[in-house]
């Protein structure tokens, strides 16, 4: 799908990836400070290209209200990299395969490359991006650094996903546990058991907080 | 990936119509249930959609619902789901560990019962695109090709295997297909739901182009029902059974009062072993009885160039199954 002719491309937006990466967080703020504002988010199209189905959606994206207008065809993965620009989600084999795409949808990791955009209308959405807190990381992140998970770290933001949704549900999970979680999520540099040994880590670390009646 | 307009759908007879009326017009229209594997064969170019009903916006259609005839699973219900219901767990343990057993997490949190059942053929062939039967075409490439993963019951003139894990589970419970059409609902025994390709290539079930799974339905279990799914895969996760067995028994002490034993992953139907049942109806379960109801397992079975192999796995998981189901290992 990267390759095909009729999608927007990152040269038709105004703002290069690096200069977005200097003020997404400010744009975050503003959108989700004005719920009321027009539909965002759209991709200027060329004139004369054919007009294809749209649709308005409202979903919420890594706690922010948002309403946009996407085409019926837009993958969840899409919009979120190519139209919202939040390009933490990786793309790596766009047939629900890898886990590069993972994001949680209500509760529940998804392939965002195999959902379209417009079925996640009225649904929450958290991509890797949500999962910082006032730009310090969350500690399964935390534990991903610690324990040295991610090598070239194209799956990372995918099995963070997971593991935080696996966290969720399972606070200290055994290592069996991640692995059978993890599952969908494929490491290329086969780093598996580091990232194992993050996810526990992190809910050891989080079930001691707990008992010590500590903050998190 | 092509345009293609998205419906949501209201009720399945909604989403029969919508189907109906795009076709009256000369348009192509796909279902999606969780969708995930639609949208690879969209990707793919082998679906060509021109309208995508979505049945996730049907109210109550991933509902499990409890009577006093047994469990209704809505046929949006999805996998993940199925696998941690309090009710299936423990009255179809078949069905739940044949859903959990189904690709990956991601998948079984969108993925739906009804799209398990009726999903395409994962041939590599079909996949690739080329001009089978399944894709409107007149040969099988596996019969002269490529067919490790292939059938060695029923095939001809097409030889893919059927990939759900829930359908053999489905058929060796007695569960029943209820299905929606744009004027009403009909409903189908699991047992006659699958199309053997010698009565149609082209297609894998009964249902028609205008028609969804509403529900799937279970009957009450016997007093002593106890049941498995086993499946060999090549690999530990994301993949289809080599070889999977559904083994249903009413066990009264160590006599097996009644049994439905229906492979996955051999056929291009989840295939039903009636000798083998016979055999294990009204017999205490030994070693010996497994071993020999694996020997019948086999008989008929067909390999083709590449896969031979099937026969003494199948015959593994058979004899392992029901012992396991006896409580014999
Ligand atoms: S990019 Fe979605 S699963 Fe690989
Ligand atoms: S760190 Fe390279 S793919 Fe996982």
């Amino acid at each position: 799908m990267s390759t095909d002719p009729e999608k927007p491309t990152e040269q038709e937006s105004d703002v290069t990836r690096r200069e977005f990466l200097g003020t997404a967080g400010a744009a975050l703020v503003v959108a989700a400070a004005v719920p009321g504002v027009a539909v965002e988010g759209q991709t200027a199209r060329p004139a004369g290209t054919p007009s294809r189905p749209r649709t308005q959606i409202r979903l919420t994206v890594n706690g922010a209200q948002r309403r946009l207008e996407v085409d019926d065809h837009w993958t969840l993965a899409e919009m979120l990299r190519d139209h919202l620009r939040l390009t933490g989600t990786k793309l790596g084999c766009e047939r629900g395969e890898c886990g590069a795409c993972t994001v949680i949808l209500d509760g529940k990791t998804v392939y965002s490359c195999s959902y379209l955009a417009v079925w996640a209308d009225g649904k929450s959405v958290t991509t890797v991006e949500g999962l910082a807190k006032n730009g310090a990381l969350d500690p399964l992140q935390q534990a991903f650094v610690v324990h040295d998970a991610p090598q070239c770290g194209f799956c990372t933001s995918g099995q963070l996903m997971s593991a935080k949704a696996l966290l969720s549900a399972n606070p200290a999970p055994t290592v069996a546990e991640v692995h059978a979680a993890l599952a969908g999520n494929l490491c290329r540099c086969s780093n598996y058991s580091r990232i194992a040994e993050a996810v526990v880590a992190a809910g050891a670390a989080g079930a001691t907080r707990r008992t010590s009646g500590g903050g998190q | 990936m092509k345009t293609f307009a998205n419906a949501n759908a209201r009720s399945v007879q909604d989403a029969a119509r919508r189907a109906r009326d795009a076709r009256q017009t000369g348009q192509h229209a796909s279902f999606a249930g969780g969708g995930t594997d639609l949208l690879q064969l969209v990707k793919e170019r082998i679906v060509s959609p021109d309208l995508i009903v979505n049945l996730k916006t049907i109210p109550n259609l991933s509902q499990v619902t409890r009577s006093s005839k047994g469990v209704s699973i809505g046929g949006l219900a999805t996998l993940d789901a199925i696998s941690r219901d309090e009710t299936i767990r423990r009255d179809y343990p078949v069905l739940a560990e044949a859903a959990a057993s189904v690709a990956t997490p991601q998948i079984r949190n969108v993925g739906t019962i009804g799209g398990n059942i009726a999903q395409r053929p994962w041939c590599w062939y079909y996949r690739n695109g080329f001009p089978c039967y399944k894709n409107g075409g007149n040969q099988c490439f596996s019969f002269a090709g490529e067919n490790q993963f292939h059938a060695i019951f029923g095939g001809g003139p097409s030889y893919i295997v059927h990939p759900s894990d829930t359908a053999p589970a489905l058929v060796a419970l007695g569960a029943t297909i209820r299905i929606a059409g744009p004027s009403g609902e009909r409903a189908v025994p699991a047992s006659e739901f699958f199309v053997l390709p010698r009565q149609n290539a082209a297609v894998e079930n009964v249902l028609a182009d205008d028609e969804v799974i509403a529900s799937v339905d279970l009957p009450s279990p016997v007093a002593g029902t106890r049941s498995r799914y086993f499946k060999v895969t090549d690999r530990e996760t994301w993949t289809h059974a080599v070889v999977s067995a559904a083994v249903v028994m009413q066990m009264e002490g160590e006599t097996c009062r009644a049994a439905h034993v229906v492979l996955g992953g051999v056929a291009p139907i989840p295939w039903r072993l009636p000798n083998v049942e016979q055999m294990l109806a009204d017999q205490p379960i030994t070693e010996d009885l497994a071993a020999r109801a694996a020997e019948a397992a086999v008989a008929g079975a067909r390999p083709l160039s590449h896969n031979a192999y099937k026969i003494p796995m199948t015959k593994g998981v058979v004899r392992r199954t029901v012992l396991q189901v006896a409580g014999k290992t």
